[in-house]
């Protein structure tokens, strides 16, 4: 069920956001989700994508250091506290979470969160366990 | 089978090789003063006359000569000997302005062959080794070098010459060569020819006799696994004779030095004081019984320290680190001698391609030195704490080669300029030199 997120080396310079931003249109790669991990000189972009295995090839051929890295993408419903149940739910079997950003998909009226933690196979068993609905790669794919 | 070509000098006390040498050089600066009028003048100016010269003590009194006094003397200018005494000419690639020539007399072809069998016999060869030389033939020293040291030895001599992989590889299998001699870059290529067309099974080498360029240790170890071999660096240059000026022993620890031939001296580059051993600085020959081109007090540019350190080998010449940098590539930053080539090593022993650049500033009269190296796929990660981990890794490892701090910025792939040819390392922001 886990879920291939890119992360991408980006310099922290004024229009290498752009400059991917750009890339991902031209080659038709459509961004669910990013979040920014920022360090004095460069940055880690991480993105959902469509198809990470064929945007991890494009980019790497246009000159970019992409990893794929597995995370956890879980739904959470419009009510108060569904995020802490997912997290007093890892916490509790000692999970720790790395970091994590949210999404919301527009057709299905959804929020997600994006989660990476120190053992993901651990994640998806203990979630799924409390009623947390996962989502897998093919379940962010807008059908339009 | 004998570990020295010629034991009893290679083996002397550091006071015979002393004796040897003071006899040499008083010769030897007679020799010079009295036929070589370029260099007379340049004594004359400095007021020594080699009457002053009694002892290796006295060198110091001696006027250096630089690379720009070969071009000005070019093509007779630095000649002792009547032309009619000369039996070759070598000639330097000359990357940059005239050519080097450089003159050699039998005695001086001699010598320099010796030199060059010592090499061989250093890297363990004897008269029953095949020994396929692979460096170029003709006006470059290196197929002449050692094809002489071959003969020298009584081994036999394949003259290959360079380039025709597919003749070398044939000859390499049909004759049975056991010792290989070319340059670094050409054996790497050799090497992973011969594991392409699985004949590793079929070759005898044993040992390789690599120089003419600058390599790493990395590459000796590929080398060494790709062929089954033992690596052995070689240095020399045509001003002073050719390769075998000095050579690596089975210790594999700096190169010998062939004193009873050449004084080595490390200089200051800037100042031109004598350096004492173990620091680093520019290397200076003296040929001390050359004939027909006996340069004395001659700056290599080449940047490397002397070690006197007991050698294992039982070889008693001083050994020469493999050179570090040239000497007009030196910086110096925050009163520190730093050289690219020091960084460039430790990029590539910390998983860093060698492509880089160095940034030199200086605010508020503080030098700051930084290098820019790109990122790459295996260098990445998703954590920036693994990222961090490694530059600081980096940092510390620049840190203890330089003597100062250098900081390291991370940049996307291919964004620092691949040069054809000589790279452009360093941009020097600091305008020292700007009137």
């Amino acid at each position: 069920m886990s879920m291939q997120q890119l992360s991408v080396f980006l310099e922290n310079k004024p229009g290498a956001l752009g400059e991917f931003a750009k890339d991902l249109s031209r080659y038709h790669i459509n961004m669910r989700a990013l979040s920014i991990a920022e360090s004095r000189d460069f940055g880690i972009i991480r993105v959902i994508v469509d198809d990470p295995y064929e945007a991890t090839r494009i980019l790497r051929e246009s000159g970019y250091i992409v990893q794929p890295t597995p995370v956890v993408g879980a739904e959470v419903s419009d009510e108060p506290g569904a995020l802490l149940h997912i997290l007093e739910t890892l916490s509790e079997q000692n999970i720790n979470v790395d970091y994590t950003y949210a999404f919301v998909s527009q057709k299905k009226n959804t929020a997600y969160m994006i989660l990476r933690t120190s053992d993901i196979p651990g994640t998806e068993k203990v979630l799924g366990k409390s009623g947390v609905t996962l989502i897998g790669q093919d379940e962010i794919v807008d059908e339009d | 089978m004998s570990k020295y070509f010629q034991e009893q000098i290679e083996t002397a006390s550091r006071d015979e090789i002393i004796a040897i040498q003071n006899e040499k050089l008083v010769k030897q600066v007679k020799h010079v003063y009295e036929n070589v009028p370029y260099y007379r003048a340049k004594m004359d100016e400095k007021g020594v006359r080699p009457e002053d010269i009694k002892s290796i003590d006295d060198l110091r009194k001696l006027p250096f000569l630089s690379k720009d006094d070969l071009r000005e003397a070019y093509p007779y200018g630095l000649l002792a000997k009547p032309l009619s005494e000369c039996v070759r000419i070598q000639s330097t690639s000359g990357t940059t302005g005239r050519r080097v020539v450089a003159f050699y007399t039998q005695h001086d072809i001699d010598l320099w062959e010796e030199c060059c069998a010592r090499a061989l016999v250093a890297a363990g060869a004897d008269k029953n080794d095949v020994v396929q030389v692979c460096y170029g033939y003709g006006l470059f020293t290196g197929g002449p070098g050692l094809n002489g040291g071959s003969h020298k030895l009584g081994s036999l001599t394949l003259p290959m010459s360079s380039g025709n992989t597919d003749r070398q590889l044939q000859f390499m299998v049909d004759l049975q060569s056991t010792v290989l001699c070319c340059t670094p870059s050409y054996a790497a290529y050799l090497a992973e020819c011969v594991n392409e067309r699985g004949l590793r099974d079929k070759i005898k080498l044993k040992a390789g006799i690599f120089g003419a360029e600058a390599w790493t240790e990395e590459m000796r170890h590929d080398i060494e696994n790709a062929l089954g071999i033992k690596a052995y660096d070689i240095y020399g240059l045509t001003e002073i004779s050719g390769p075998g000026v000095s050579f690596e022993c089975s210790e594999q620890e700096g190169m010998h030095i062939n004193e009873d031939h050449f004084i080595a001296e490390i200089i200051n580059p800037v100042t031109g004081e004598v350096l004492p051993d173990g620091e680093k600085g520019e290397l200076v020959f003296t040929s001390l019984d050359k004939e027909a081109f006996p340069l004395l007090r001659y700056r290599t540019r080449d940047i490397c320290v002397l070690s006197r350190k007991k050698c294992s080998c039982g070889r008693t010449h001083v050994r020469m680190a493999k050179p570090m940098g040239r000497s007009d590539d030196m910086l110096i930053v925050r009163g520190v001698n730093v050289f690219p080539s020091q960084i460039e090593t430790v990029l590539i022993s910390n998983g860093y391609p060698a492509n880089y650049l160095i940034i030199v500033d200086r605010q508020k009269n503080t030098d700051s030195i930084e290098v820019q190296v790109e990122m790459t796929n295996e260098m990445f990660s998703d954590d920036l704490n693994t990222i961090h981990a490694r530059e600081k890794k980096l940092v510390d490892a620049l840190k203890s080669m330089l003597g100062i701090r250098a900081n390291v910025h991370l940049v996307a792939p291919k964004t620092i300029e691949r040069s054809e040819g000589k790279a452009k390392r360093v941009i020097d922001k600091r305008n020292l030199y700007q009137n």
